[in-house]
Parts: structure tokens; C-alpha cells; sequence
């Protein structure tokens, strides 16, 4: 029965010995205690004692070998015993495990999944409101923060300074500081605050908007709330109450674009799938190149309109709701479409998403279809135009032919921003596309 | 209540806990016969005889490792180093066994012995019997080290170091035992370990000290009062565990702060305070914060030259007025 | 001494010895870590010496502990596991080899830093002076620690106030990889015992029965009123002085020549010649024994770790 010598630990800090020269030869007999080799450590040189007793039959390690501890170093056995086979990889019989090794459980909880806060969708040739009349600052991004504003070499203030200055949204660049070095300080801040209350309030209309108290007690609990949700919150508030928009719903039949995303999915591997989401947004984005008021942004008095369409579709992940971009969604193909939404859609939900997957949108799709819900109004996404929510596609009586029948039903409800379309228009888009989904072998173009 | 010093304070609480536990036994270098150096023990010896009072040799080593000792098998000594100063010979047999025994054997024995040892600076002593080391011996998470300012503090917080069953450190001050301050006499009140206190409050600036520079700061805080700025100041008494709920919770108001100690400034008690500051109240810092401290310097005998390097009112003042 | 107790003593020892072996291997395949020092060689010293003690007395030691702690009983599996850094060992696997301890059996512990533990001793006999009793503490330590500041300062300590410990200086000829002429200007560790106001003896520490007879002798005297007592036992550690010692001050031939006094060895000769055992009665124990290291180390290895929470366990005793 074959047993292996191995490189011993022989001090506290010893990771590998090296094996100097064998003391045995193969074919000697070997008893437990024996000196078998001469191993050298870093520290010094020692005796190598078998723990095992037997004839040596091979040797694993050549003299000069560096060999990490708990290797095996030779093969002990029987005389004549066959052990060409035995490479003595890995454990030997004397199976080492180091308990210097790191513990393989985390000591401290891992932290939490979505680390990164995710900058909120923003059409690429938006431009953002001039802050020349010292008014109304940049657009905010998810923290709260300016985006793409630097301030130059950095402006001076202190911390607390700076946190009353977002929270009323001053730009810092407006306060003479009266530290040292011109540092900015809460005092500074206050004392602007003072000298222009109407600029301040007017500039954020939404951000005046403070929630209706609600006293805490013993029948209440507080949650707190994340930042994600906080700045899905801040987004919305100000859609909704700066954006005058109006709805305009139809029902699709789907009974045509789902036998044929039957027929197109047979022959494909599960990753490879395209999912009814996949035709919508790529419905919705060829669409949109006949209809492109809807692909563009309110910007005064001009509006802007975007030369890529590029279709978000919104994911839940824990906490709140992510909207992924796909790119030149109406030139992409079904299955680049369905390729990279599932990349992102995972990405997102294992909070490893990159910046791009987040950027660059001109029209949203929303779709709550995995939840039995006939149909929904959805929140534009500023600044685009318009957001498309799409039902549950379900099985429904209709009347065919002046016969009744059984038919597959989607309900679709575009929001759209009445400062750059109407109801007219808005109802075509809806016209064609339907009319792309109930005659589905376009989508493969 | 009465108007004692800290050293009554202190004697008091050492020899009503010996009264109220006869397992409490005190040891050290001339604590018997001499009375103690600091005469905080005199006329124990005749009261409790020498079995209670016991006087040690020069051994700092086993003052520190005897009484670990003598608490591990049921007793709880209070055990005296003359000055803070020789405490650092017993710096193994305080931090690396008192301190270490009941985590290192599982919760097998408890080490409940106090050590008390006055320090401070400014007595023209020279340069090995003026340190403030007490950082040295809070950086070691089992140790509790505790220093009161106050005379209430002082006997409240040793009679709760007697009576803890966790080794602690009593740090106390030669300049302090001169303080006089109100005491209930004839009420056996305890002070918490590990709680600060604001000892004077105001909205201007906050103070973050203990022990002697609780005194430098109060006095200076009286001064600038005068020139109607009003400092916060908030009194740590306990080294560890750090408390720093209150002086968060006073940052939060006033957005300055200076740290004054004794101890010099580098690695000291400000340099931990300043860290959870930031740390914890970030969005709330209005300017640096400034620490007052003793110069960087081994203290010296000629005694101006001494006190330019202390801490004092008037470094305070300017450390406040500068973040103003 | 009768039968009864020698067979005891032959237990213990052989008890030592194997698990010391045991520990050997099982720190060479990196299942303890840290440090390991083994007492083989040196059993006779705590098997003796432990033996003479009376229920109320206490021991303490340095480093070199797994022979006191298995002389003074302790659950074997529980001082294996320990040495696996186990959450079932005696120290819950935070002391480690070197910190093995049993409070309830009076053995305060191992102590890692030489001569840390002999003001403590000091004061643990202070306690019991206190509290009036006749308890004594032998505390052992060995030829290199006599060179210490603690040493000096203990030993005055107990001097001077005449505490009940019996001072135990196992001298096994080397500190470290130091001689003692190399370390020590007082060659003779009982020579040092003056300078406390104590004699010294010295006692052969290969011969349990010469050193559990000197030990009671020794405890007579502390509880008659006589003071500390000093014993320096004479004893040869076989292996290096931690495992990785490269064994560079000291020759093959002498290891030899002391084995040739190996203790267990010596009271063997005594059993079988004095006719107090047979072969086949030791050959019994042996077997036995082997069988309770191999229990303890299974026990070792399936017990569990620590969890994470036990960290932050026991930093104070109030929180």
C-alpha cells in the first residue's frame, strides 16, 4: 500500500523547502523517524524524517528541487509494488492543510450589490440649460451633484459649506468665500441664500416640493431610503411636474409576433432567445425613423432632434429601476438586440453595470408585461419626448370578421411631451407601430 | 456637598471602596509607612495595617505583574507606579498580560486590578518625569484607561475602575490634585466608565479635551466668554473605550473644533479625535480642525524654557480664534 | 510512594511524550501553527513535581506548557484542539500552544514572554497569603529566564514578603540555542537563590521520583512558615527549542548521551526491576495511551473553528 514522504513545515513562516540531496535510495528500507533527506528552509538547514515506514520507491522531488510544503516527495510501499502511475499531485496520504492558509469565509459581510450609484440616462446632444444667467444651475445627476459642470482648480469650500450649498442648490462658483485663501464657508453660503431668496427657489421648482410630514411612532417604522430610489425619486417629481403630458393607448394583436418568435426560437440555444421585449423595442425603434419629434428633446425654443435611436428599457433591480440603452436599436438586429439586453439586464442586476449601458438614451420602453397588468402610463424619462409602457399580452375575445374569436391582446400606451407633439402624431406612431407588430417578418429586415 | 480637592476626592474613594471590599488591598512604592508621594494614601497604613497596605520595592515590573496576579486568584488590588513615568517599565506586564489574559485563555480568568499613577508636566522634573504617555497605553484594545479632570470624576470613575472586572489604568495629575470642586459627601456614587461629558456648553466652538486640559481649556473658555464667543467643552474622561457621542453631537452644532491635551501632539489623544470627526461628521466640518498640544520637544528643567512648551489658555484662545 | 502512584507517573509521562510526538507531525503537515515547543525530555519534571502538590496549590508555567497542563489533567482533547486553534480548545482556540490553561484545575496558564509569568505567580501566592490559607504556587521556568528583569523583581517580591511559592528552574542547558556559560554569570541556577534570601536545590530532573520527593519537600517548608523555596532540576530537552530550530549549537553525540537518561526510560528500569510492573502492564499503558492521543486528535480535527463573532468575544468583561 503506497505512502508518500512530504515536505514538512518546520517554522512558523515556512512556505517551501528546498530539497538538498536524499539521504535514501530508492529500494532501501525506510522506518517512520528515519532520516530520509537534507531540506533546507530559508532559515536553516534540517532533517527531513519520514513519517512513514516501508521501502522507497520512488522519489517525486530531485535534489536542488524547491518544493512547497505538504508536497510530496517520494512514494513509500511495498517492494516491487507498481506505482508508475502515482504522480503524487495535490494530497498525498498525509494530507496537508495548512491552517495558515486564509479562511476561505468572508469574516465581514460583502457589500452591498449595486455599489456604484449608475449616472441616469441623458440624450448625448442634450445641452444642458446655460448657467450664464446665474439662475438655474446644471441639470442634476443621481447624486444630487452638477453634471458636467468642473468647477475651475477646484473650488475652495469647506464640507458643510458644500452640503448646504446642494441642498439649495447654489453654484459655488456665485459665493465669495471669506476663509483663508477665499476658502467658502456655511456662513458664505447662508449669506448668498440671503441676498437671493426668489433666484434660489425658482431655479428648482421640484426640489421646493418637501414631503408631508408624517410623525414617526410606535405604528411606524423607518426604512431608509437608497440613493437610486432617492434619485429615481427627484427625476420623476420633476417629469411630472415640468413636463405636460399626455397619454394616447391601442391594443395590438400578438398573435403574430408570437408565433413567429416561436418559430425564430426553436432552433436557438436558451441564451440566444428573443423575448417579446426584444421585438416591442425594435418595433418602437423603427418607428420612431418615420416619427422624429418623438426621438428628440424640448430645448426652448428649439428642439432638438437625436440622429441615433437608441431605445432604454427599464429593469427593476433591488431598490429601484435601471434603464439600460441599447444602441442604433432600429438598425440592430433582433438577436443583437436580445444578445445585449441580457448582458445588460444581468449586468444591472449584479450591479457590475458599466456607464454605457446607461447612457446615451432617446426613448424609453417600459414594459410590466411579466405582471398580468392590462395597461399602464408611464413617467417620461426627461429630456426625452415621449416613453412607450406596454401591457401583458393576453388572450382575449375579439371580434373578427363580425364573428367573435379568440385573439392575443397587448395593450400599449405612449406618454408624450405635449411641447413637441400632439395627439395626432402620437397616435400615428402608435398606428405604425402596431402595424409592425401584427405584420412581424419586417422586424427581421 | 463639599468643596474638596482631587486628591481628597481620590483619597476618599480609595478608602471607602476598602471599607466596602475587603478583597480591595492597595500596593505600591511608599503608599505604607511615607504616606504615598502625593500623600494620597497617608494614614492608610494605620487604618488598615500591612496586610491591606502593602509597600513594594523598587519593582515596577512586579508591582504590575503581582497585582494581575493577586486579582487573577480572587483579590482586587489597586495597585500604585509612583509616577506615570515608571509605569512604562510595567508597560509588558500591563498591556501584555494584565490586559491580555482573559481573551488570550478563553474567558478563563478575569484580571479585575487597577492601576492608578499620576503624571503631568510643568514641575521643572526634567525630561523623564514629565511625560503624558497615556496614548501609549490606550492604544491596546483590552486595557481601559481612564482620566478624570474633575474631582466628582475622580472618585466616581475610581470607584467604578475598583469595582469593574476589567483591568484598568487610573490616570491622574500631579498639577490637578490641587483642584477644588464640589463632591456629595456621604453618597456612594459611581461614574461610568467610557461616557464623556459637556462640562460647559456654547455654540461657537467645540472643545474636545480631558484631565488637564480640561482646566486650560475651562479658563480659556471663561476669557473668551468675555469677548462673547462660546465655546462648547467636552470633557472625554475615558481614553478607552473612546466615547465620542457628545463631541459628534456638539461638532454638529458649532462645525469647529480644537482637541487640547497634555500629552505632545503627534500620534496623540487628537490625532484619534480629529480622525472620528471627519470620519463621522464630515459634511459638517467648517474648517480644520486644530489640535493644542505640548511641543514636540523632551521637556526641560529651567522653568520658563519648560513652560513654552505646555499647553496653556492662551494657545488655546489663539487655536480657537484662528477657525472662527 | 507505592505502586499505584508510580504507574501513574509512568502514565502521565508516556502521555506527554506521545503527545508531544503527535503535535510534532501534526504541526509538520500545517495543522498547528505559530510556535510549538516540545517538552519531550523534560516530562519527569512536571509529572513529578504536579504530583506533590495538594488540592488547593497552583501552577503556572511559560511556554513549554502541554506537560503541565497533561499533568495537572486536563482533557487531552481539549489541549489538541487548542493547539488546532479549535473553538472546543481550552483557550477557545485564542491561546494557542503556548497559552494553554485550566482555571478550574488551578493551572493558570502558559505564558509567552520569558519570565512574564513570574510576577504573576508572585501574586497569586499574595492572594492566598491574603486570604490566609496554606496554598502555595510552584512555578516553573526555565535556565534563561533566571537572566531577566522579571526574574530578579519576582523573586525579591516573594522574598521580602515571604509568599508561598515554590520557584522551579527547569534547566535544560540551553536557553534557546544559548549555554548558560554564555548567558549567565552565575553558572548554577540554585547559586541565584541567595540573592532572595532563599536556598536552592538541586534536583536530577530525569528522575520523577527524585523530583516529586524534593517537591514536597520543598512545599513543606513554604507551608511550615519558611518562605519561597527554590529547586533547580537538572533535565535535557531532546527536540529543539521550537519546531524550525536549526540545531546548530549543540552536537548530535550529547543529544545522545542524555538519552541514554531518557526519564520515562529511567522509571521503567526502576518498575520492572523493583518488580512493581511487568512488560506486558507497561506495554498496556503505552497502548492505552496511544489510543487517547489518537481520540483527542480526531476530536481536534473534527471540531469546528471559531465563528467570526468570537473575535470580538472577551475583549472586557463588561462591554
Amino acid at each position: 500500500m503506497a505512502e508518500y514522504i512530504v515536505m514538512p513545515k518546520l517554522g512558523f513562516d515556512m512556505r517551501e523547502g528546498v530539497l538538498n540531496n536524499w539521504l535514501k535510495e530508492v529500494g532501501e528500507e525506510v522506518q517512520k523517524g528515519d532520516v530520509v533527506a537534507e531540506i533546507e528552509s530559508d532559515k536553516a538547514t534540517l532533517e527531513l524524517e519520514s513519517q512513514v515506514s516501508g521501502v522507497l520507491l520512488k522519489y517525486l522531488a530531485e535534489a536542488g528541487d524547491v518544493v512547497p510544503i505538504g508536497a510530496n516527495v517520494a512514494i513509500v510501499g511495498e517492494e516491487g509494488e507498481d506505482v508508475s502511475g502515482l504522480s503524487g499531485d495535490g494530497d498525498g496520504q498525509t494530507g496537508p492543510e495548512s491552517t495558515l492558509s486564509p479562511r476561505k469565509e468572508e469574516v465581514v459581510q460583502p457589500e452591498e450589490a449595486v455599489a456604484e450609484e449608475p449616472r441616469l440616462t441623458r440624450a448625448p446632444e442634450a445641452k444642458a440649460e446655460p448657467a450664464a444667467d446665474g439662475e438655474a444651475p446644471a441639470l442634476s445627476g443621481a447624486d444630487g451633484t452638477a453634471v458636467g459642470e468642473e468647477y475651475p482648480e477646484g473650488t475652495k469650500a469647506t464640507p458643510v459649506a458644500r452640503r448646504v450649498a446642494r441642498e439649495h442648490d447654489v453654484d459655488l462658483r456665485q459665493v465669495s468665500g471669506s476663509g483663508p485663501e477665499g476658502r467658502i464657508r456655511k456662513a458664505d453660503v447662508e449669506a448668498y441664500l440671503e441676498r437671493q431668496p426668489e433666484a434660489a427657489e425658482e431655479a428648482r421648482p421640484a426640489a421646493r416640493f418637501e414631503p408631508t410630514p408624517v410623525a414617526a411612532g410606535p405604528d411606524t417604522s423607518e426604512v431608509e431610503m437608497t440613493r437610486l430610489r432617492q434619485a429615481i425619486g427627484r427625476r420623476m417629481a420633476e417629469s411630472k411636474t415640468t413636463v405636460p403630458h399626455f397619454y394616447v393607448t391601442t391594443q395590438v394583436a400578438m398573435d403574430e409576433a408570437l408565433a413567429l418568435r416561436k418559430q425564430i426560437n426553436e432552433k436557438l440555444p436558451d441564451e440566444q432567445k428573443v423575448t417579446v421585449n426584444d421585438m416591442i423595442v425594435k418595433a418602437a425603434a423603427l418607428t420612431l425613423r418615420d416619427f422624429s419629434n418623438l426621438n428628440a428633446s424640448f430645448a426652448g425654443d428649439k428642439l432638438v432632434r437625436h440622429n441615433r435611436i437608441n431605445v432604454g428599457s427599464a429593469v427593476a433591480v433591488e431598490g429601484g429601476l435601471l434603464t439600460v440603452v441599447q444602441k442604433d436599436t432600429d438598425s440592430a438586429t433582433l438577436s443583437k438586440i436580445a444578445a445585449d439586453n441580457k448582458a445588460m439586464i444581468a449586468r444591472a442586476r449584479e450591479g457590475r453595470s458599466r456607464p454605457d449601458d446607461f447612457e446615451g438614451s432617446t426613448f424609453t420602453v417600459s414594459n410590466l408585461g411579466a405582471y398580468d397588468v392590462d395597461h399602464f402610463v408611464a413617467i417620461i424619462n426627461p429630456p426625452e419626448a415621449a416613453i412607450l409602457a406596454v401591457g401583458t399580452a393576453s388572450q382575449v375575445p375579439v371580434v373578427e370578421n363580425g364573428e367573435l374569436a379568440i385573439g392575443t391582446r397587448m395593450k400599449a400606451t405612449i406618454s408624450a411631451d405635449h411641447r413637441v407633439t400632439d395627439g395626432a402624431e402620437a397616435a400615428r406612431y402608435l398606428q405604425a407601430f402596431k402595424g409592425l407588430l401584427e405584420e412581424p417578418l419586417r422586424l427581421l429586415l | 456637598m463639599a468643596r474638596i480637592t482631587m486628591r481628597q476626592a481620590i483619597t476618599d474613594a480609595l478608602r471607602e471602596e476598602m471599607h466596602r471590599d475587603e478583597t480591595v488591598f492597595i500596593m505600591g512604592e511608599e503608599i505604607g509607612v511615607w504616606g504615598g508621594t502625593y500623600a494620597v494614601t497617608r494614614g492608610f497604613y494605620d487604618e488598615f495595617g500591612d496586610k491591606r497596605v502593602r509597600d513594594t520595592p523598587i519593582s515596577e515590573m512586579a508591582i504590575g505583574g503581582a497585582a494581575a496576579g493577586a486579582a487573577m486568584n480572587g483579590l482586587r488590588p489597586v495597585a500604585e507606579f509612583m509616577t506615570i513615568n515608571f509605569a512604562l517599565l510595567a508597560l509588558d506586564a500591563i498591556v501584555n498580560h494584565a490586559a491580555k489574559l482573559h481573551y488570550m485563555f478563553g474567558a478563563q480568568m478575569k484580571v479585575p486590578v487597577v492601576y492608578r499613577a499620576p503624571g503631568g508636566s510643568g514641575r521643572q522634573l526634567g525630561a523623564t518625569h514629565s511625560h503624558t504617555p497615556d496614548v501609549i497605553f490606550a492604544h491596546f484594545p483590552s486595557l481601559k484607561v481612564v482620566s478624570p479632570g474633575t474631582p466628582y470624576d475622580a472618585k466616581g470613575l475610581l470607584k467604578s475602575a475598583i469595582r469593574s472586572d476589567d483591568p484598568v489604568l487610573f490616570i491622574e495629575h500631579a498639577t490637578l490634585y490641587q483642584v477644588r470642586d464640589e463632591v456629595p459627601d456621604d453618597e456612594d456614587y459611581t461614574v461610568p466608565i467610557g461616557v464623556s461629558d459637556v462640562k460647559r456648553e456654547g455654540s461657537d466652538v467645540t472643545i474636545v479635551t480631558y484631565a488637564q486640559g480640561l482646566q486650560v481649556s475651562l479658563e480659556a473658555a471663561e476669557r473668551l466668554s468675555k469677548e462673547g464667543i462660546e465655546v462648547e467643552v467636552v470633557d472625554l474622561r475615558t481614553l478607552r473605550p473612546l466615547d465620542m457621542g457628545p463631541a459628534i453631537e456638539s461638532f454638529k452644532k458649532t462645525f469647529k473644533a480644537v482637541v487640547v491635551e497634555e500629552g505632545h501632539r503627534s500620534y496623540g489623544v487628537g490625532a484619534e479625535v480629529v480622525a472620528r470627526l471627519q470620519e463621522e461628521a464630515f459634511d459638517f466640518l467648517d474648517a480644520p480642525i486644530k489640535r493644542v498640544a505640548q511641543l514636540e520637544v523632551p521637556l526641560p528643567y529651567s522653568r520658563e524654557l519648560e513652560q513654552m512648551a505646555l499647553i496653556n489658555p492662551d494657545r488655546v484662545i489663539e487655536a480657537v480664534k484662528e477657525i472662527l | 510512594m507505592d505502586k499505584e502512584m508510580l504507574l501513574d507517573w509512568y502514565r502521565q509521562m508516556v502521555l506527554i511524550r506521545r503527545f508531544e510526538q503527535r503535535s510534532s507531525e501534526l504541526y509538520q503537515q500545517g495543522k498547528i501553527g505559530g510556535f510549538l515547543h516540545l517538552y519531550i525530555g523534560q516530562e519527569a519534571i512536571a509529572v513529578g513535581a504536579i504530583a506533590a502538590r495538594q488540592e488547593g496549590d497552583h501552577v503556572i508555567t511559560a511556554y513549554r506548557d502541554h506537560g503541565h497542563a497533561l499533568a495537572v489533567g486536563s482533557d487531552v482533547r481539549r489541549l489538541m484542539a487548542e493547539l488546532m486553534g479549535k473553538a472546543t480548545g481550552v483557550s477557545k482556540g485564542k491561546g494557542g500552544s503556548m497559552h494553554l490553561a485550566d482555571v478550574e484545575r488551578r493551572y493558570w496558564g502558559g505564558y509567552a514572554v520569558v519570565g512574564g509569568h513570574l510576577p504573576l505567580a508572585a501574586g497569586i501566592a499574595l492572594a492566598e497569603q491574603y486570604k490566609e490559607t496554606d496554598n502555595a504556587v510552584l512555578c516553573f521556568f526555565g535556565d534563561g529566564a533566571t537572566n531577566i528583569g522579571y526574574f530578579h523583581e519576582s523573586l525579591n517580591l516573594s522574598g521580602v514578603w515571604k509568599l508561598p511559592v515554590l520557584w522551579i528552574c527547569e534547566n535544560n542547558q540551553y536557553g534557546m540555542g544559548t549555554t548558560i556559560e554564555r548567558a549567565s554569570a552565575v553558572p548554577r541556577m540554585v547559586d541565584k537563590a541567595c540573592a532572595y534570601g532563599m536556598e536552592g536545590k538541586q534536583v536530577d530532573g530525569m528522575n520523577v521520583i527524585d523530583v516529586y520527593e524534593a517537591t514536597q519537600e520543598a512545599l513543606q517548608k513554604i507551608r511550615s512558615g519558611e518562605g519561597p523555596q527554590f529547586l533547580e532540576m537538572l533535565t535535557y530537552r531532546y527536540e529543539g527549542h521550537s519546531m524550525g530550530d536549526p540545531l546548530r549549537y549543540r552536537t548530535k553525540d550529547e543529544v545522545e548521551k542524555w538519552r541514554e537518561d531518557d526519564p520515562i526510560g529511567i522509571l521503567e528500569r526502576h518498575l520492572l526491576e523493583e518488580g512493581l510492573a511487568t512488560k506486558d502492564e507497561l506495554e498496556e499503558i503505552d497502548n492505552a495511551v496511544e489510543q487517547l492521543v489518537e481520540e483527542a486528535v480526531t476530536f481536534a480535527e473534527e471540531s469546528p473553528l471559531p465563528e467570526p463573532e468570537a473575535l470580538f468575544e472577551d475583549i472586557y468583561v463588561e462591554a
